[in-house]
């Protein structure tokens, strides 16, 4: 390793420009391109080590460790819905297996290049931190193209808001690999998984770190693909494989938004590296703007999965449980949040943009937390959560509120993750029970759990820690950063340029009010869901079964010490940007410290929204809000431990069916149906009636291949008929000729 | 002199056209061949009194050719006959496509 860097580093050093003024340059942060590089090597090494294996012992993955898989669906098919792709029933199959033959190093390789990469992360936050540096430090390794007048270079910048997210990305990203090494222990794909894993990583920080916009979308496509391989790591399930197609299918409609952002972006400004365009963004007109931010909003739709492309998501739990902690809540899909972020030079001058951005977010929230309150699999309710989620994020950085989009980014990242791995962890237990008595029972159904907290003591409590923190109850991460999501929606109803804006003529004031009151309602019911999902998971009887119950325990340190330090993020995340009212009354750590870090990034267009004024709300009405933030979410969770009876739970096999309101909500209010019905089916047939029978085979086979065939045929025969072999004919005919050709030239 | 001398020509070409043309017998068209030759070795006689001896030559050249062809042209006549026990170009299509 250390060969390796060594040997790499005077190349890569020797291609950097001069960064003389930079107060970081000369310390760690020279190192930033090892960053990633850290995860792509371990991407190499077990990429390698898998394809080894199969080349030495022929392909045993997946389907050898999977051999009862069939047998399982064929009982299973009576109680799946046909077509629910994402049943996940056997998403989550743990089968005890020989290990892989190199699960020993793998297990060594993958979690230790993360954590080197978080341990020089760190480092270069420190310095960071001391260097106090306002510009970001960027890195140029080579000319990538020059086409014209677009001149790109492959470029790293490393600015604070970026440092935020590589640090969430290294950090979070290590302890669910440290936790996969439990989860995944006896999986025959153990090093095919590890290496999808470190190229995910290193994909993200790609995507974070770039310092332009096409250096950024790489990652973003690349974060995209390693989705798609994950949600159909167990690709001998047809389900799994095609809920991954879904994923890949529908990032394509926002990839498309991206792309043609940027190609605006070149267009009107000529240039796409992220100080170009921030200088470049005042000159261009509000509509060219606020034309670009929606179409990127358009990319951030499909990689957040926001309405109307958020379906991917919840089939994207088809894929092993820590991935789902790792991709789909905690750091790919906030990719979207933190673009918008990133191009708050753009939102701030666009604030029909603005209000677009953050009433899709508040929709979503709502739209998703109610889905979330009957759903039964307990990755789907979280993928519903996670939904609901992103939709706050983008309520703040739609209303110009990039401080705090972050802050629960970062804070999600903690509780969600949390939520995921515990989530795991249940399964895992369940899943061990289950295959040892042979029962093909689902190991994800919240029916068939209950009463865990007396075999998972760990697990449980730390689940509520997470329970606590989203469903935003003091002093846990989630209350902070929610507070001033809704708090910051509240103010700019007051006095902003979004206010005084109007979307398709509502005036942007009354619009943030029902956006801040829709973001209530949403707490409310995230708070009613994750206790029911608490409640059914880990209180009452338990349901698993007399034979199963014994088995059920808790899962080992390696997969519960992860659990543990999300934990304490998860309950101490908030200490990241205490607001001034609550340091005013109980003095426990610094005021606004992610505020602070953050101001050089997004201070100057935070402040353009709101007329150059910081948000200023009294006092009075700072403590109503966060009063009925806090009363709100108690209220959710009294409502649901009142309303709702685990002991009154059967399992999922004697369960009656959902009927009424409960069934849309059960269904998902029919979207997938819908988007069937109405796009899937339609382009099917499109495809077939039009494009196939009729362009394909009519026009361009019958018409143009066989249409030159039949000309030729038709030429040849006109041209045989004139050879009758009859000389005097071709004497005919020269003589004629002869007449015409002399004719000619005389007549002329 | 040498409009008389070439309208001469002219005429004695066309007849040899028009008799390769009409005619059907193989031996006829074949001397209709040779009548055309003959017209231009006839022209070119005639303009080379007033333009140098170069078309005298030429017409040393035409009549060699017209030997060869002569040789050969019989021949093949010759030969078809034997096959076909006919000369008439009517019932002779191998040409055909």
């Amino acid at each position: 390793m250390t060969v390796l860097s060594a040997g790499i580093l005077p190349l890569i050093q020797h291609a950097a420009p001069a960064a003389g003024a930079h107060p970081l340059a000369g310390t760690v942060a020279d190192w930033l391109w090892l960053v990633p590089l850290l995860p792509l090597l371990g991407f190499v090494i077990n990429g390698a080590l898998s394809l080894f294996a199969v080349a030495h012992t022929g392909p045993s993955d997946p389907d050898a460790g999977h051999g009862d898989v069939a047998a399982h669906d064929h009982a299973d098919a009576g109680h799946t819905l046909p077509g629910d792709v994402a049943s996940g029933s056997h998403g989550d199959d743990h089968h005890p297996v020989a290990r892989h033959r190199f699960a020993g190093i793998v297990s060594v390789v993958g979690p230790l290049m993360l954590a080197l990469s978080f341990v020089l992360t760190a480092a270069m936050f420190f310095a960071m931190r001391s260097a106090h540096a306002t510009e970001p430090f960027i890195q140029t390794y080579f000319t990538w193209m020059i086409t014209g007048e677009l001149n790109l270079a492959a470029a790293f910048q490393l600015d604070q808001l970026a440092m935020v997210m590589m640090l969430v990305i290294t950090g979070v990203g290590t302890l669910i690999h440290v936790f996969s090494v439990g989860y995944m222990r006896d999986d025959p794909g153990y090093p095919r998984y590890f290496a999808y894993l470190n190229l995910f990583v290193f994909f993200m920080l790609v995507l974070v770190m770039g310092a332009n916009y096409p250096v950024m979308f790489i990652g973003w496509e690349g974060v995209g693909l390693c989705s798609y391989l994950l949600i159909g790591f167990w690709f001998s399930e047809k389900a799994n494989a095609d809920a991954g197609k879904k994923a890949f299918i529908v990032n394509r409609i926002g990839d498309f938004g991206f792309l043609v952002a940027l190609m605006m972006l070149f267009a009107h400004l000529g240039t796409m590296d992220f100080q170009g365009v921030a200088a470049g963004a005042p000159q261009m007109s509000t509509g060219v703007v606020t034309a670009i931010c929606l179409f990127l909003f358009l990319g951030c739709v499909g990689k957040s999965a926001q309405i109307p492309l958020y379906v991917w998501l919840p089939d994207a739990m088809a894929g092993p449980t820590p991935v789902s902690a790792l991709i789909h809540a905690a750091t790919m899909v906030t990719a979207g949040v933190y673009l918008v972020a990133r191009s708050s030079f753009l939102f701030s001058l666009a604030p029909v943009a603005g209000l677009t951005v953050a009433l899709t977010g508040a929709l979503t929230a709502l739209f998703a937390a109610t889905i979330g309150l009957k759903q039964w699999d307990i990755k789907k309710i979280l993928a519903y959560s996670t939904v609901s989620q992103l939709g706050f994020m983008f309520m703040a950085v739609g209303v110009g509120a990039y401080v705090a989009g972050i802050f629960h980014l970062a804070t999600h990242a903690f509780f969600k993750a949390l939520l995921f791995l515990g989530s795991g962890s249940v399964i895992y237990a369940m899943h061990a029970a289950y295959h040892k008595t042979g029962s093909h029972e689902d190991a994800q159904d919240v029916r068939n759990m209950g009463g865990l907290r007396r075999f998972m003591p760990v697990t449980w409590v730390l689940m509520w820690i997470a329970t606590l923190a989203i469903a935003g109850i003091p002093p846990f991460a989630g209350f902070f950063s929610k507070d001033e999501i809704l708090t910051s929606v509240y103010a700019r109803a007051h006095g902003s340029t979004l206010a005084e804006a109007s979307w398709l003529g509502i005036p942007g004031s009354a619009l943030l009010y029902f956006i801040y009151f829709v973001g209530i309602v949403t707490a409310l019911l995230t708070a009613i869901y994750m206790t029911r999902m608490m409640l059914y998971t880990f209180h009452g009887p338990n349901r698993t079964g007399e034979a199963e119950r014994g088995a059920l325990k808790e899962a080992p340190w390696v997969m519960t010490g992860p659990l543990v330090l999300l934990g304490v993020l998860s309950a101490f995340g908030g200490w990241f940007n205490l607001p001034k009212i609550f340091t005013d009354f109980l003095p426990v750590g610094p005021t606004f410290a992610l505020e602070h870090w953050l101001d050089p990034v997004v201070g100057e267009q935070q402040l353009a929204v709101t007329h150059g004024e910081a948000v200023h709300l009294s006092h009075g009405t700072e403590l109503l809000l966060i009063g009925a933030a806090i009363v709100v979410a108690i209220a959710g969770i009294v409502v649901a431990w009142r309303m709702l009876k685990p002991e009154k739970l059967v399992p999922k096999a004697d369960s009656p069916a959902d009927e009424g309101f409960e069934r849309i909500f059960a269904e998902k209010y029919f979207v997938d149906e819908g988007y069937d019905r109405a796009i899937v089916q339609p382009l099917y047939r499109g495809s077939r009636g039009v494009l196939w029978r009729g362009v394909d085979a009519g026009l361009i086979d019958g018409f143009f291949v066989n249409g030159t065939a039949w000309l030729a045929r038709a030429f040849g025969w006109l041209g045989s008929t004139a050879q009758t072999g009859a000389v005097g004919t071709y004497a005919w005919v020269v003589v004629l000729g002869v007449v015409a050709v002399i004719g000619v030239f005389t007549l002329r | 002199m040498l409009a008389e001398a070439l309208a001469l020509s002219a005429a004695l070409f066309t007849i040899g056209v028009v008799g390769v043309l009409i005619r059907r017998n193989a031996i006829i068209i074949f001397m209709c061949v040779e009548l055309m030759l003959n017209a231009v070795n006839l022209s070119f006689v005639a303009l080379s009194r007033y333009y140098g001896a170069d078309g005298q030559v030429f017409v040393f050249f035409v009549m060699t050719v017209a030997a060869a062809e002569a040789a050969v042209g019989l021949a093949i006549i010759i030969s078809i006959f034997r096959h076909r026990k006919t000369v008439n170009l009517q019932n002779i299509n191998l040409l055909r496509g």
